[in-house]
Order: structure tokens, then sequence, then C-alpha cells
């Protein structure tokens, strides 16, 4: 448990490690009865065999994956799914011009690490920036201050590093001179929707990595339709990483609670199932 | 005599009951029931309903049987010629194939031959004793991609001729779109589905679920680092149209896929999974196919009110007969001739209700049937809490992108010849994924004739 709420967890699954790239995301289903929960992948490694996934309790579904320990098994873990983000298909020396600024949010700092490892990796400059609502729910800090040029950190409360959001560190980082030419967004849609209307405004290109409702995770059922600029996506199989300009995040945030009415239900009702049937 | 007798009722759940839950609407003849039928068949010299049938099941031949009581022996002819029978009898469209041609049906009612494949293979299943023969190996191995209809008819001609078959899944359960379109009142999936896929298990034929090819590998690493010497692609067409007008992405509005697959896949219906789903009190179902029913009659035993908005009229619904007669039983109202034009929402952004322009119907167009025009002016609301769209469904392109030398139509089919073989030598494919969305029936029969191909292009390599 990386707070008391967020849970790492690093499953075997060889194929699947062996074919992931940054940006990209997987289905996990706990058991024969819950939900196909799509996660993004927060680190992976083909000689291990095993790809890493960072969970945050919300629902009946991700408190039943959260509830496995190590050793047991998912009934299912497919992927991995969408399209890598857009550096990892860069020429050299188009990647070697770049200086990235991440911006991640809560439980979304997961997803952000393997995408700051890499440019890391291949010489990028990159700088992140983690907030989260207090000090105790940071989550990923030494590793990623291993992957990254310069760490800054932002607490809603002050507990630690910068007071304030993450859009008025970005705002000042900018204002205190540093130049970045691509921003990237990953956190809940309302961090990456104002993370946008900021970077709008320093004229800073972001993509952002949309979590939106999904089935299958294969473009089947559409859950996942998005409107970006005008056109309707299927975040699954088109994205899961947009231009943020792009993107309409109120009817996306609209379109995330389409079920919720019918998930308080379920959580009233779930009966917490332990020992899942085995 | 014998001929005189009309078509033998089949029994059903009553339509009142039924609206109510998930268990097979048709309970099916018993073996007496069957062999009356049987005996209504005319051994006709030139049997038309075996050359209207995609795979030319051997009717009058399986037929005979029955009436003799012989249903081992009919079970062993049909099975000559089609590997799903208890889902075909179940999910064909009859009435424009077989039964459609029966001599029998020109002045009266034609033989119930899906009735009776149906009352063989459930016979078959529930009373077969032997168990299929050891698997001997051939040495080769082909991978079949999706487990849909054909596949699963590739995979077993192909096991039945010695090859090593692994059969690839992206989702969690075999079937396709047994698994996750066809609800279970009308194709119960333990008793049906399970049992056919656990019968080419039985052949030899291994099954990976969870394996998205061109995502958790390519094709090229089956055939380079997995050693498979061929592969038949057989993934359907499963990405769903909307129709492009404005508030298609209001809450509320799902596409047929998304609803059926929460539902069948996932399960929804039952209170100890955890999908949610969502119908509410008053449903419009946009589309005339069977998916439309399959996803009307849903969210009527969810609990809603439904009704199905159709272009065109009655005549012209794609549907299974028995499917419309079903649903009208049920209680599903029809709004024909008429199109919608705008779906609106409330303040929350959740759907309110549908406006629709009234059609009438104009010149045949290519595919034959009358085009529907619009009525200027006619624009009218139906008050609804969800809107699902049923408008047919698209082959996923995925395959096509990430395998070289695979060329595509114009509406993102993979190029195929009749026996299946694709642009890339090696690579064959079949079924929805070829011909865009059609029937299990027409996909098997590809996945068959597929299996022949790979076999002569393994034995000539």
């Amino acid at each position: 448990m990386l707070t008391p709420t967020i849970c790492k967890m690093e499953v075997e699954a060889p194929r699947l490690a062996a074919a992931a790239l940054p940006g990209q995301f997987l289905i996990v289903r706990a058991d024969e009865k819950g939900e196909r929960v799509p996660l993004t992948i927060s680190d992976y490694d083909a000689a291990k065999g095993t790809v890493t996934i960072v969970t945050q309790k919300i629902g009946a579904s991700s408190a039943d994956i959260i509830s496995y320990e190590p050793g047991e098994a998912f009934a299912d873990v497919v992927g991995p799914l969408g399209i890598a983000s857009e550096f990892t298909e860069m020429p050299a020396e188009q990647l070697a011009q770049q200086r990235y600024v991440f911006i991640a949010g809560g439980v979304g700092t997961a997803p952000v690490y393997p995408q700051a490892k890499w440019l890391h990796e291949h010489g990028v400059a990159v700088d992140v920036i983690i907030g989260a609502k207090t000090k105790d729910l940071l989550i990923y800090v030494d590793q990623m201050r291993e992957a990254c040029d310069n760490l800054y950190i932002c607490t809603d409360d002050g507990s630690e590093g910068f007071h304030g959001l993450v859009t008025a560190l970005l705002e000042k980082l900018v204002a205190e001179g540093k130049e970045y030419t691509q921003a990237v967004a990953i956190g809940p849609m309302i961090m990456m929707k104002f993370a946008t209307l900021t970077a709008k405004k320093l004229q800073l290109p972001i993509i952002v990595s949309l979590n939106t409702l999904m089935v299958d995770g294969t473009g089947m059922c559409g859950a996942c339709r998005v409107t970006v600029g005008g056109k309707t996506r299927f975040a699954c199989v088109e994205g899961p990483e947009f231009d943020g300009y792009e993107v309409d995040f109120d009817e996306a945030m609209r379109r995330q609670r389409q079920y919720v009415a019918e998930e308080t239900e379920a959580r009233e009702n779930h009966v917490c199932r332990i020992g899942r049937g085995k | 005599m014998a001929n005189k007798i009309g078509r033998v009722p089949v029994r059903e759940q009553d339509p009142k009951v039924r609206a109510t839950n998930f268990e097979e609407v048709c309970y099916g003849y018993d073996a007496q029931e069957a062999q009356l039928e049987a005996s209504r068949c005319l051994h006709c010299k030139n049997p038309r309903c075996v050359a209207a049938c995609p795979v030319s099941v051997k009717i009058p031949e399986f037929i005979a049987l029955v009436k003799d009581g012989d249903f081992a022996g009919a079970a062993a002819k049909i099975a000559e010629d089609s590997s799903l029978p208890a889902v075909c009898g179940r999910v064909c469209p009859q009435e424009t194939q077989c039964e459609g041609s029966c001599i029998l049906g020109v002045k009266g009612e034609s033989v119930a031959i899906g009735k009776l494949e149906r009352f063989v293979a459930d016979w078959n299943r529930e009373n077969k004793s032997a168990s299929a023969p050891a698997f001997v190996s051939n040495g080769h191995k082909v991978a079949i991609v999706g487990s849909g209809p054909a596949g699963l008819a590739c995979a077993s001609d192909l096991a039945k001729l010695g090859y090593e078959v692994t059969v690839f899944e992206a989702l969690h359960k075999a079937g396709g779109v047994l698994e996750y379109g066809i609800p279970e009142f009308r194709l119960p999936k333990e008793k049906v589905v399970a049992s056919e896929i656990a019968s080419v298990k039985d052949l030899g034929v291994k099954f990976e679920t969870n394996v998205i090819i061109g995502r958790t590998v390519t094709i090229d690493q089956l055939m380079d680092r997995e050693g498979f010497e061929a592969v038949f692609v057989g993934t359907g067409a499963g990405l769903p149209r909307f129709m492009g007008i404005p508030g298609e992405n209001f809450n509320g509005v799902f596409s047929a896929n998304e609803f059926l697959t929460r539902n069948n896949l996932m399960k929804a219906y039952r209170p100890d999974y955890l999908t949610p789903i969502h119908a509410g009190k008053k449903v419009c179902v946009v589309g005339g196919g069977n998916v439309a029913m399959d996803a009307a009659r849903t969210a009527l035993r969810l609990g809603a009110e439904v009704t199905i908005v159709y272009r065109r009229t009655e005549v012209e619904l794609p549907a299974r007969k028995e499917e419309v007669h079903h649903a009208k039983e049920e209680g599903i109202e029809f709004a024909m001739l008429t199109n919608p034009v705008e779906i609106l929402g409330d303040d929350k952004g959740w759907v309110r209700a549908i406006k629709c322009i009234r059609m009438e119907l104009g010149e045949p167009d290519a595919s034959g049937r009358r085009s529907p025009v619009e009525i200027p002016g006619s624009e009218f609301e139906i008050e609804t809490e969800t809107v699902i769209m049923a408008l047919g469904t698209s082959p996923n392109p995925l395959i096509a992108k990430t395998t070289a030398g695979l060329e595509t139509s114009r509406r993102g089919c993979l190029v195929a010849d009749e026996a299946g073989a694709t642009t890339r030598p090696g690579i064959f494919a079949g079924g929805d994924a070829v011909s865009g969305a059609a029937t299990v029936i027409l996909a098997m029969g590809a996945g068959r004739r597929a299996a022949a191909a790979i076999d002569a292009y393994l034995q000539s390599k």
C-alpha cells in the first residue's frame, strides 16, 4: 500500500510485459464476477515478465482488486491496450530538442513514471510536477526523482512542497524562466481540464491521458467515446492520450459519471466476498 | 397421411413470464414431437433446402434419421457439414434459407428444420457417450485469431486433420458474439455455448483468452517466434456504428454492443455480478436487425418499456421473423418509418427524448429494398430515458494495421478470396471480418472453407 487507499501491485504477465510501452493501459478482472477495470500501466519489466499497476480504492471493483495479496492471481489481465505515447515514435533528432514537463495528480502519478523514465533514459529533458491533497497522499516521490531532471512537489494544504495546485506551480516555474516544449498531464479529469487551461495560457502544447469508462477496451463498446476537436473518438483504441486543447472535458467528466447511480447501489449492497469463491 | 398434419408447434415460455427473466424462450421439441415433425418432410429428389443452406447440411437425410428415432445417426449426419448445430438451430435465419425454400412452405407451413436441428444437437449433447478420438498431431501449428463462429469452425476442422491449433481470444471468455452479443434467452451460455467450446477443446484445440493479436503479440511474432505456419483471422465485426446525429454523446446513449456485452458477457442482470447497466423506465432502440431485437428484449427484461425505432416497415426488418414475433408477444412497441434526427438532453446532460422524422418508402436501392425518404416537416419527439443504437458493426482495424501485407476494402473488411486466402501468403480470413456483419452460419461456412484451404496450403509447402 502506497497510502491507506492507493495500492501498488506487480502482476506477472510475460507477453504483456514484453509488448508494453509508456502511455498504454491494461484491463484487470479480479474475479469471475468482477468488472473489467482499465488501469494505466505504471511500469513494465520484460525480463521479469511483470507489469506494475497502481489502483485507488473507489468502488466495489477497485476494492476487490486491492484486496489481493502477493502470490494470488487475478482472474484476468489483458493488454497492452491503446496507443503508446507519441514520443515513443518520435525521430531521435526531434526528440532531442524536446523539454517535457509532466503534471501528475494523485494516483495519476504512477502512469507518469514510465513516461518520465523512458524520456530520461533517452536523454530527453524532463521535469515532473507531482500534486496531491496532502503529504500523506503523495506517491512515487523517490522513484520519480530518479527518473527526471527536476522534481517539484505541491500539496493543496501546503504540508509538503509548494502550497497550492499543480497549475499554480506550473505557472510559477514558467514565470521563473523554465522553458518547456511539451506538457503532459495525467490525473483526475478536473485536474487535466485546468492543466490544459493553464497550458493554453502559457501557449504550451499539452497531452492528456483520458481515463474514460470502458468495457472491453478494444473498440467494441463505445462507452469511452469522447469529443476531441469536435469529433467523437474512442479513447480505448484512438487514445488514451489526446491533445488537451481539443478535448471536451466537461462532456468527458459527465460521461465518466454515467453509472454512478448504479455503482452507488452496488456499493451499498456489496457483500465483501472474502475468499472469493475459492 | 403424414403430410396432412400441420407444423408441430414448439413449446415456449409464456410471454408474460419470460418478459421478466433471462431463461431461454423456446423449450424446443421433445423426441416425440421431433419425430412427428420429421414425418412431414417430403424427401424431395432435388432438395431445395440443402441448396439454400450456406453449409449444405444434408437436411432430408438427417430428418429421415430423426423420423426413425436414430438421433445419434442424425447428429452424425449434421456434423458432416456443420460444427455448431445447437447454435445454428437457434440463431440461423431459417425463413430465408432452408425453411424459406421448403416446398411445403409454398402452400402451407415449411418443415421446422431449425427446430429439428436444435433437437438433434441438444439430444446429442445430453446423450453422447463416446468422447472424441485421441488427438494425433501432424506436426503443424496453426493459430486462429478470434473464438467466434468462424474461428471455432476453422479450429475444429483443422484439429480433426491433426493440426495443433491454438485459438487466441481478446476477451476473457471464448465464444465471440455467441458470448458477448446473443442474449441468454436466445442462446444459453452454459448449456449451449460452453459445451460447444468444450467439444472443440476435446478435439485437441487449445484456447488462450486475454490475448489481443496486434497488441499483446502480433501475427508476425506468432509466425516468426512461436512457430505458427498459418494463421486464420476470424475477428468478426465488433466496432459499433453511431448515426452521427447531434446529442449522441449525452449520458444514456449506448451502443447495442455495450448494452449487450454488459448483460451477456459481464452478466449485469445477475445480482451477484458487479457490472452496472443502465436501462431506466423507457428505452428506445434504433435499428431493425437481430441485435436491435436482442437489445430491446434485454431492456424489457431489465424492467423498461421499450420502443424499437426503424426507418423502414416491418417487411424490411432484417431480423429473424421469430425474434420479431417474440418481441411483439413480449410487449415491445415498434415505431416504423421513423428515423432519429437528434437526441435531446436535459440540463444535466442525460437523454430526455429523441427527435424523429417520419419516413416513407421510395425507390428500391442497390440492395433491392425500397429506400426510406424523409417526409419534410414531420419531426416529432419520443420521450425516453435511454437510447440504444443498433445500427450494425464494422470490422476492427487492429489486425490489418499491425500486419504488413494485409489489404482491406474501403469498408474496412479484410480482402480474401472465396477459400479465405488473404493478400499475404499463410494468412487466411473469414466471417464478418471479411464479409462485414452477417450471420453465424455464413461465418461458420467461411471458417470451414478456410480450414480446407489452410490444409491444402500447408500440405503443398
